[in-house]
């Protein structure tokens, strides 16, 4: 499998061409230093997000609590993230760090709030 | 109601938080004067991460940012008048200001730090032809509904512009299940970081149009389409033929960012005609002496780390002009020119020694080229860059001890 993609590693923005041989084996090409390959290799064999989205609201502030997930989750679970994030409910106060969803997408990755919510 | 205070800061955004939170560490009263019902500026709205990497080594989301230096700001003598809006100030340092709680509020500042940030060029800025239907949001107002009202803008979506606010909102959209048709770019390239480019365009597969603008919004109650065209790249004229009709029923604006200076403007504060900002020396001190400014309002950043460093300085230089008023001299100039839009400070004073930062914009992408800074016939820095981009504030550092004349900054291309 071959993709072309645009390094993210800094204002270069050099473009990649990455090869995922049958073996598993995977080249990076275009890249001008050494942080490109990193870059296209984890892009090509597990690309990670931090998901941030919204919760919803009771008794708050605001209507809505900025959350985000922990650390990076697989891109691939993205849109079950956002889902189990969609379907939340909560009870104002949130405070940042608390958490918003265990284990969202069963990723072992935590939803945490991202602002403090006063209650009304 | 009359008050004093050593050094007021008028905006409690991230520019401001930091100001005041330095002016507080070297021994000031400090009056933060915030419009909003919370500090934290637009911070609060940014919920996507990526901030902070430089500043706290780590990549936070922007309430997290925020909320970092408000609860510095809570374990201090800081006051912070939220719902309070700045009226004038003026070259003695009155600054008046009126709020619901407080009615006019008229205070006698040792210091005063401007940290007002910076506003959205809207609709009325471009001309665009066409009605004049709802649905026609700037970027930033659309991620304010979204991520702290609770509503949601539209369901199909056309962007003009690919500042990173607009791509972060593409995203954002899309995520919330509206369908991003395209974002149109009039340059044929984005000044937007590549991150959010792949990471909220190329993610989500929306289709990034370089050399193309709108020319027409349709509908009457609501924007039921628009026409994008091509532009020449020289001319930036629709190229007749081109056009092509998106039925949407929401257009974003993400066309470029102003810092708000009627106030500084309004109290004859010199500006810079390039930034849009004030005229200021190595202490970030603008020409009215006592009066510093810092953040956006003085130009616009890409980073707020960069900000917070910023009005960091300027918070410091605020304290020591409240407790030792003593005007600088300004000594020289710092010129920004051959392909340096911008650089800041403008001006070193007399007092201007040592290692000395120097932020600059580039107006075009450079490959390859090296950045020059001299004076008078002394070579202070040769760095050469793999890039350069109009997109992305470059930062060199300088010593400047010694100086008998102006700064010039250039660009030298490999001839």
């Amino acid at each position: 499998m071959t993709k072309e993609m645009i390094c993210i590693s800094c204002p270069m923005g050099c473009m990649l061409t990455v090869v995922q041989e049958a073996d598993g084996e995977v080249r990076v090409t275009g890249n001008t230093c050494k942080r490109g390959e990193t870059y296209g290799r984890q892009e090509m064999t597990c690309p990670m997000r931090v998901v941030t989205s919204l919760v919803r609201l009771e008794g708050g502030v605001r209507p809505v609590c900025s959350c985000k997930t922990r650390q990076p989750i697989p891109k691939a679970k993205i849109p079950q993230a956002l889902e189990e994030i969609a379907a939340q409910l909560k009870r104002a106060p949130l405070r940042r760090g608390d958490v918003v969803i265990a284990d969202v997408a069963g990723t072992g990755v935590d939803v945490i709030a991202t602002s403090d919510i006063a209650a009304r | 109601m009359n008050r004093k205070a050593d050094v007021v800061v008028i905006g409690g955004g991230p520019a401001g938080l930091a100001a005041a939170l330095q002016a507080d560490a070297a021994g000031a009263s400090v009056l933060v004067l915030e419009r909003d019902k919370e500090p934290g500026g637009i911070l609060q709205q940014c919920i996507h991460n990526g901030f902070g990497l430089h500043y706290f080594g780590e990549e936070l989301t922007g309430p997290e940012y925020a909320g970092r230096f408000i609860d510095r700001v809570k374990q201090t003598g800081i006051e912070i008048l939220t719902d309070t809006m700045v009226l004038e100030f003026t070259a003695d340092r009155r600054v008046l200001a009126v709020s619901a709680e407080h009615g006019l509020l008229e205070i006698e500042a040792g210091a005063i730090v401007l940290a007002m940030g910076c506003r959205e060029r809207t609709r009325g800025a471009l001309s665009i032809p066409g009605t004049r239907p709802a649905g026609v949001f700037t970027a930033g107002c659309a991620q304010r509904l979204t991520n702290m009202e609770g509503y949601m803008p539209g369901r199909q979506v056309v962007i003009l512009g690919s500042g990173d606010i607009g791509l972060i909102m593409a995203r954002r959209m899309t995520w919330e299940g509206a369908k991003v048709m395209a974002v149109c770019e009039l340059m044929p390239y984005s000044s937007g970081l590549n991150r959010n480019i792949v990471q909220c365009l190329v993610d989500n597969d929306i289709p990034l149009k370089f050399n193309h603008t709108v020319v027409r919004i349709h509908g009457r109650e609501r924007v039921e389409a628009v026409t994008i065209s091509e532009v020449d790249v020289k001319t930036k004229r629709p190229i007749p033929g081109t056009e092509e009709t998106i039925p949407c029923d929401t257009l974003l604006l993400s066309v470029g960012l102003l810092p708000e200076n009627e106030l500084s403007i309004a109290a004859g504060v010199e500006m810079d005609s390039v930034t849009s900002g004030a005229v200021v020396d190595e202490e970030r001190q603008t020409s009215i002496p006592g009066v510093f400014a810092c953040g956006n309002v003085l130009h616009v950043h890409d980073l707020v780390d960069n900000v917070s460093h910023e009005a960091e300085l300027a918070g410091r230089s605020a304290a020591a002009f409240a407790k030792h008023p003593a005007p600088a001299a300004r000594a020289h100039r710092v010129i920004a020119e051959g392909g340096v839009r911008y650089a800041v400070p403008q001006m070193l004073s007399d007092k201007a020694e040592g290692k000395i930062d120097l932020y600059f914009r580039v107006g075009d992408v450079y490959r390859g080229a090296a950045l020059l800074v001299k004076s008078g016939e002394r070579t202070l820095l040769r760095r050469k860059k793999p890039i350069m981009t109009p997109g992305e504030m470059e930062k060199v550092t300088v010593d400047v001890t010694g100086l008998t004349d102006d700064v010039h900054l250039s660009i030298e291309t490999e001839g």
